[in-house]
């Protein structure tokens, strides 16, 4: 009992935060991109915070579905239906079994995430189900969703407490342009005055070399000191390296885990949504914070998704209004 | 050693660079301090990457800040790592030379001006440092390969490389842990599998560790192949004490 992949999309895999602990053996850590639409599927279904879901990409899958279950969708909005009829983001929803979920193409974002309260049945590799395709481990066969896949559910569990309240604000994906913060470093010292200079004050565009490894920017030419040889180390998630050629390249999830290119900055961690979110031909900007900013707002994002976790574990007010009227009406009863 | 730089790299990792060059010692310090990060068990500490010459530290600041954790690291790296005192653990690792298993060991050999036996002796006389895994899963990137058989990649890299294949790339040597497409010059094969997703350790060797090649035959390739298969072998380690 599970799903059945009907139309497998342009690039849908089983993600979750990544198999990290690994990248020292030379693993990518992989995961998801957008960290936090992935948290708020999840949460929307009081799943484990690193449950699998499944990521897709520009254009989603249709999944047909052979068991009961509840489904929660966030990330860009890919105008998703259930059969035939448009379905809600951001909300748990029921699912019956035999029920169709289609996605179209990404009418905002360019990223979709799917979670589902029965869980997917994919084993667990190195402490991780996330898809690793370029060492083809994890995930479902270590690749890609294709047309005709089946994943199983691992339980049955179709009851929330609080089901109408499970439904959050709806995260915007629709403006073009983005401004990144970033920590500067490791290697901004490589780089001249007029170099970084050039980093934050300029607009770049992404290019169409953008997938799950990372992010092509096109714009002005980044200048370096001198041509010091750099030699290869680790990479973090949102890594900005400049290469000889000038071009910024951020790198993301499936990201080689050592790299000998300068890395001028890295984006913030509750930035690289944005990122992960634009489309070829959108603006690009950066913006310097420090370190301890960074953390802030990122221990401020976690803060706010606790206020999701609660807002959603209360009864709704149309329950309440609801008992108000029940209230109501026994009294009139008991007048009786 | 005071040239050591703690940088940011984001808000959820720090980079520790520990020089600009790639040298043994450098490395060994590298290798010592990840054991004392390991060792202290740091809460946060994600993962800990070790390269040529920096550690990258990946933590989760829900637990740890960055401020506390670069007091830890500063703590960790004025410890002394006294040299004399260091073990080494070798891997030795069967290679099969020459022939089908290794198509370039002609080229590599013409191009040294040597005979393919004095390029086998050469390569399998010397223990090579992991000075760091990176590129593919288990993929070591190796020092100390003799100059005389330094050769150049290949002007037009093969697309596929089968995994366990042993080769020459510039000054690097190594092993391709899985079917790869590569340029390196092919010398030989190993039945030994570096990496093995289906093991309950998939990586063979850490950063820090060495590597011997060891010459076999074909009857003890395919031998030693078999019992990879069964999950029977176990590969030889051999233990020296460093000289001081």
């Amino acid at each position: 009992m599970g799903i059945r992949i009907i139309k497998a999309g342009m690039m849908t895999t089983v993600q979750d935060l990544g198999r990290t602990g690994y990248q020292s053996q030379g693993f990518p850590v992989a995961g998801v991109m957008d960290v936090r639409s992935f948290r708020i599927a999840n949460l929307l279904l009081d799943n484990p915070e690193n449950e699998a879901a499944l990521e897709f990409t520009l254009i989603g899958p249709t999944l047909e579905f052979t068991a009961d279950t509840l489904i929660a969708i966030t990330g860009g909005d890919f105008q998703p239906t259930i059969n035939g009829e448009p379905a809600p983001m951001y909300t748990a929803i029921y699912i019956n079994k035999g029920d169709v979920l289609k996605f179209g193409s990404a009418r905002t974002g360019s990223r979709g995430y799917v979670a589902f309260s029965c869980y997917l049945q994919i084993p667990v590799v190195m402490g991780s189900r996330c898809t690793n395709m370029k060492s083809s481990i994890g995930g479902f066969k270590g690749r890609k969703l294709q047309d005709g896949d089946y994943i199983n559910f691992r339980i049955k569990r179709r009851y929330l407490r609080f089901f109408l309240s499970r439904t959050l604000d709806l995260d915007e994906f629709d403006q073009e342009d983005a401004t990144l913060r970033v920590v500067m470093g490791p290697q901004d010292y490589m780089f001249s005055k007029q170099g970084i200079e050039t980093f934050l004050n300029s607009e770049y565009t992404v290019t169409s070399d953008f997938d799950r490894m990372g992010c092509r920017l096109e714009g002005p030419f980044i200048a370096r000191k001198e041509e010091a040889d750099m030699i290869s180390d680790g990479i973090a998630f949102g890594s900005i390296q400049v290469p000889a050629h000038g071009k910024p390249i951020i790198l993301l999830s499936d990201r080689q885990t050592t790299g000998g290119y300068p890395k001028i900055a890295t984006v913030a961690s509750v930035d690289i949504p944005k990122l992960v979110q634009r489309k070829t031909d959108h603006k690009i900007r950066f913006k310097a914070i420090t370190v301890q900013e960074a953390q802030r707002l990122y221990l401020e994002e976690m803060e706010e998704l606790n206020e999701m976790r609660k807002k959603i574990h209360q009864p709704c007010r149309e329950v309440l209004e609801c008992r108000q009227t029940a209230r109501r009406m026994r009294r009139l009863f008991e007048a009786q | 050693m005071q040239n050591i730089k703690i940088l940011t790299a984001g808000d959820s990792s720090l980079l520790v660079e520990f020089g600009k060059e790639i040298s043994p010692e450098i490395n060994q310090k590298i290798a010592a301090t990840v054991r004392l990060i390991h060792d202290q068990n740091i809460e946060g500490v994600v993962d800990v990457i070790p390269a040529f010459c920096s550690l990258l530290i990946n933590y989760d600041p829900r637990i740890i800040r960055y401020e506390q954790m670069k007091k830890r690291i500063e703590g960790l790296i004025r410890v002394d790592v006294r040299k004399g005192s260091q073990i080494r653990k070798i891997f030795e690792i069967p290679v099969l030379y020459g022939g089908e298993y290794g198509p370039d060991l002609p080229y590599i050999a013409q191009h040294a001006g040597l005979s393919e036996e004095e390029v086998v002796k050469i390569h399998s006389s010397s223990d090579y440092l992991i000075y760091m895994l990176g590129f593919l899963p288990g993929f070591c990137y190796l020092g100390g390969l003799d100059e005389r058989i330094h050769t150049p990649r290949l002007a037009n890299p093969r697309k596929k490389i089968p995994a366990g294949s042993v080769g020459i790339g510039g000054s690097q040597t190594g092993i391709y842990p899985l079917d790869s497409p590569g340029g390196w010059q092919l010398m030989g094969m190993t039945p030994v599998k570096t990496y093995d997703p289906s093991r309950k350790v998939p990586i063979l060797v850490q950063a820090g560790e060495y590597i011997r090649f060891i010459p076999i035959d074909e009857p003890e390739y395919l031998r030693i192949q078999e019992l990879v298969k069964n999950g029977e072998y176990e590969c030889a380690i051999r233990y020296e004490k460093e000289e001081a």
